[in-house]
């Protein structure tokens, strides 16, 4: 309790200076408008983790985004003069067994990785969030049913439904469109709980007196949904994204090393640690397996600490 | 008869990131033995850190008692060690919270959870504390005692919660009991029997009662002395009679004139303008002078201390004497 | 005195209670068990009780935000209960409502003159523009905001500034009807008083008629012209201010008028305690729902429902033995 009163302390005080009807009016006046968003961004300032957890991450994605432009050479051209080279000044994080250059594959394969981490968490918002907000709002036999179904998919354990389908699809799929089969198994297998969450916010958004009293005052219900039903939940939305999309990363990963994710020649982070597997490489050539590992951890933690804080700074109740 | 608590120029801090709040700055009142204290404030007045600055339990970090004396018993609570402030929790000086369905916690019985009390403080065997803590059950007004204790608190409503807590707190014996808030949470037919029942038990028990409030009904009922807080100081101390009857400080004043109950039918409330000052931006001079309609030049510019205007009745303002109800 | 503006009769809100895997209906908590009450132009009716007690259900029955199980409600001359989709949305022009909490009844996403303007352009009263924002600017400064509020976020203003937003949202459609769901029950004593204030000052302005909402007697007391007392779901007590604290006539009201802490240290009162817990609306006492705690209760209070009869003058009461 005690924890609890002092933090709405901290909280109400930032905002609000103002001192009712008094003397210190005209100050009150001069105050900028703190529009909810602002009132975001400035408790997220404040968490320097997380300002570090978004900049790295934003550096990554710039990495990936102008790897054409960051690197001489082509992911894909084959080069044997220069085979399983260490790094060198050429060659800076040294070449594969095929020749190419390990640099570029890592930088290329950051592209996949992210992509398909976007891309998966998009598919599985627009379902969770379609689901979610039309068994929270309409409740009753919708929301019995939906919900239903919404436990189906929670009870599939992930990894031998997506080795499956890979494994069914997989080999009549060529490797540069395997990418885009992974978007959608990862998508259409994690929107369970995004579905779940969202439709507990809506319940307790409809419970909420100004929706209460936007039904008091004759406000159409699909004003009522998007107006005010809809923007409340965009936060949540945005935070469990984030989130989301570190895991699809992972998942991606976690995959495409076991050789039923994106498969080389494309390269992504999962198939390139998968180098790792090699007993020889794993002890003599550390520059083809320790950099992926790497870029992995730093994409996934700078993204679950930049997530972190803006859920923080979104809803700084549900720690 | 002496006093069983002193507060001394008590100041507790709290550090956050936009600057510091004095929540509790410079507060100075003792409790006599066997006598309830009323303190009396609005939210956010430093009531209840106050409280919980005496039992130490104020979460540092943010916050920290800066300076000050709490003499307990011939002790400085605020420099005995963690260890020693342990067996006073509970044992000498117990706490009754506003909340009650928080303040239980919900996987052990009721009855373990006074026996815990009772067999860490008073060194009690298990069949003997049980005893004990039927007796304490009945004691609150519980029927059915021998079952209840054997329940759980989610198997009981807020006003036997209550009395549970209560229970719980006094089954030491303490000296001094703090109650935060004990009724906000009630009825007001609840409310009754959890008040008559604390008088009840400070007649039996001779315990000091320290009542933290925000309801000048209750306070005149229960109190023999009350405190007046603003922004985390003193405005008025006086013996409950005498602060009613004659009232000099103008915020205890406007509170007295924003009760519904005792105006005149048909007479319009005389409220307060404005709100309380924001904690870190508190306004120079008095406190409360922007919201006070005797505020002069001098109260913009200079702090009034708490000084005796008559017999036991002090006040913090520079206009006392000018001041009326 | 003035006509009657709103009858309610015989109003029941039964909410289902489920249990098991297929949701089997095991039973009703019977939040409003057969309220009848009526309101008169330019009144404030006061209703009392304590929690659970169904006074908020009363309140949003009897403006359909929940529908109701039994009974009917007329506003002026007009069935609430019944009334197609486009009546109702004009009855909801006269009939508004205050609610307690001053922070969640206010959208966190929307600027003060986004959530008091709202409902003037779904009702089309005004379009965006010049003259609505002028209008806004009107009502919010008779509710004690000031100008330069109009596009602050609700999160920028105190616990009393809210409510004053609540109130200026519900008064800009021009209402005659106002329901105030304990308005100032979670606000601070000086703050309370300013929104006392407030409200009875717009109805002397705008002849407005209020159900008044709330636990404390002190401020229904203050406020009402007429008082209902509830308990469990029924009114046990209806009278004029006057005679109801004067002259209580039901055993509940009588204890639940003697428990209020009375702010003045040398006055005594001779208090009635209550035994025990008020029962569960799931499953209350048979007969009058009062004789498991009344000091007076004998046997035929178990059996038989007492009825809501008028003693005369307008105060009614529900006991077998009060005369």
């Amino acid at each position: 309790m005690t924890e609890k009163n002092i933090k709405n302390k901290t909280e109400n005080k930032a905002p609000n200076k103002s001192n009712g009807l008094d003397s210190k009016e005209i100050k009150e006046e001069e105050q900028v408008i703190l529009t909810p968003w602002k009132l975001v961004l400035r408790k997220f300032k404040k968490n320097k983790v997380a300002v570090a957890g978004m900049i790295i991450f934003i550096i990554m994605v710039f990495l990936a985004l102008f790897a054409p432009i960051l690197t001489p050479y082509d992911p894909y051209t084959m080069d044997f003069s220069q085979v399983n080279q260490p790094p060198s000044k050429a060659h800076l994080m040294g070449t594969d067994e095929l020749g190419r250059d390990y640099l570029t594959r890592i930088l290329y394969g950051g592209r996949v990785s992210m992509q398909v981490g976007l891309f998966a968490v998009i598919i599985e918002i627009i379902i969770g969030a379609l689901v979610g907000g039309l068994a929270g709002y309409y409740g009753g036999w919708v929301d019995n049913l939906l919900m239903r179904i919404v436990e189906i998919f929670m009870a599939f354990p992930f990894l031998p439904i997506a080795i499956t389908i890979s494994a069914v699809i997989g080999p009549e799929v060529a490797p540069e469109k395997r990418m885009y089969i992974m978007m959608f198994i990862i998508g259409l297998l994690s929107w369970g709980g995004l579905a779940r969450m969202i439709r507990g916010q809506i319940l307790s958004l409809r419970e909420q007196e100004f929706i209460q009293a936007a039904k008091a005052l004759g406000i159409r219900d699909s004003r009522i949904i998007w107006k005010h039903l809809i923007p409340n939940t965009l936060g949540y939305i945005i935070v469990s994204a984030t989130l989301g999309m570190a895991g699809a990363i992972m998942s991606e990963a976690g995959l495409s090393f076991l050789g039923l994710g994106v498969t080389p020649p494309v390269p992504t982070w999962g198939n390139l640690v998968q180098n790792a597997r090699d007993i020889y490489v794993l002890k003599n050539r550390v520059w083809l397996w320790l950099p992926p590992g790497v870029a992995i951890f730093f994409a996934v933690m700078s993204i679950n600490l930049f997530g972190d804080g803006l859920r923080d700074a979104i809803d700084p109740k549900s720690k | 008869m002496g006093n069983l608590l002193e507060v001394q120029d008590l100041r507790t801090y709290f550090y956050t990131d936009d600057g510091v709040v004095k929540a509790v700055d410079g507060v100075n009142f003792s409790v006599e033995a066997g006598k309830t204290i009323g303190i009396v404030g609005e939210s956010g007045c430093g009531k209840s850190i106050t409280a919980m600055s005496i039992l130490r339990l104020i979460p540092d970090p943010p916050g920290k008692i800066v300076s000050g004396k709490i003499m307990f018993n011939g002790e400085d609570l605020t420099k005995v060690s963690d260890e020693k402030i342990r067996h006073i929790r509970g044992n000498d000086i117990s706490m009754i919270f506003q909340e009650p369905m928080t303040s239980l916690n919900p996987v052990f019985t009721v009855g373990f959870q006074i026996m815990e009390a009772l067999m860490l403080h008073q060194n009690l065997d298990e069949s003997e504390a049980r005893k004990k803590a039927i007796e304490m059950l009945k004691l609150v007004g519980i029927p059915r005692a021998e079952k209840i204790v054997d329940e759980y608190p989610h198997q009981l409503s807020g006003g036997m919660r209550q009395r549970v807590m209560i229970a719980m707190a006094v089954s030491c014996q303490p000296k001094l009991l703090i109650a935060d808030e004990p009724t906000t949470a009630l009825d007001v037919t609840i409310q009754a029997q959890i008040l008559e029942l604390m008088n009840d038990l400070k007649n039996k028990l001779n315990t000091s009662i320290m009542l933290i409030t925000h309801d000048l009904g209750v306070v005149a009922e229960m109190s023999d002395h009350v405190v007046v807080m603003y922004s985390g100081k003193i405005v008025e101390d006086a013996p409950v009679d005498e602060l009613f009857k004659n009232p000099r400080h103008p915020y205890t004043i406007g509170l007295m004139n924003s009760i519904p109950s005792l105006i005149e039918e048909g007479k319009r409330l005389e409220s307060i303008s404005g709100s309380v000052p924001n904690p870190l931006y508190l306004p120079k001079g008095c406190y409360f002078h922007p919201r006070c309609k005797f505020a002069t030049d001098e109260c913009r510019k200079g702090q009034p201390s708490l000084r005796e205007i008559a017999p036991g009745h002090k006040v913090s303002c520079f206009r006392a004497e000018e001041v009326t109800k | 005195m003035s006509e009657v503006i709103l009858e309610a009769k015989n109003l029941k809100k039964y909410f289902p209670i489920y249990k098991g895997a297929f949701r089997k209906r095991v039973g009703d908590v019977k939040a409003v068990d057969g309220v009848s009450l009526y309101i008169k132009e330019g009144e404030t009716l006061g209703l009392v009780g304590e929690s659970g007690c169904g006074k908020s259900t009363t309140g949003r029955t009897i403006l359909r935000l929940l529908d109701a199980t039994e009974g009917t409600v007329t506003y002026k001359g007009q069935d609430v209960l019944n009334a197609s989709k486009d009546e109702m949305k004009k009855l909801r022009r006269e009939m508004q409502i205050v609610f307690q909490d001053p922070y969640s009844s206010l959208n966190p996403r929307m600027t003060v003159s986004e959530i008091v303007g709202e409902a003037l352009v779904e009702h089309g009263i005004y379009k965006k523009g010049k003259e609505l924002d002028d209008y806004i600017v009107d009502v919010i400064t008779k509710c004690g905001l000031a100008k330069y509020h109009i596009n602050r976020y609700p999160h920028e203003f105190s616990g009393g500034q809210r409510q004053r937003i609540g109130i200026a949202r519900a008064l800009a459609l021009n209402p005659s009807f106002i329901v105030a769901d304990e308005p100032v029950s979670a606000l601070d004593v000086s703050i309370q008083s300013q929104v006392i204030n407030l409200l009875t000052d717009l109805q002397h302005e705008r002849k407005l008629s209020y159900l008044f909402i709330s636990h404390d007697l002190g401020v229904v007391k203050y406020i009402s012209h007429r008082i209902g007392v509830m308990y469990l779901g029924t009114l046990v007590e209806l009278a004029d201010k006057k005679s109801l604290f004067d002259n209580p006539k039901h055993p509940y009201t009588q204890a639940l008028l003697s428990a209020i802490p009375v702010p003045d240290p040398t006055k005594k009162i001779n208090r009635i305690i209550l035994q025990g817990d008020i029962p569960s609306p799931a499953n209350p006492p048979s007969g009058c729902k009062f004789h498991t705690r009344c000091m007076y209760a004998k046997d035929i209070c178990k059996e038989q429902v007492p009825e809501f009869r008028d003693l005369g003058g307008e105060h009614f009461v529900a006991c077998h033995f009060a005369k």
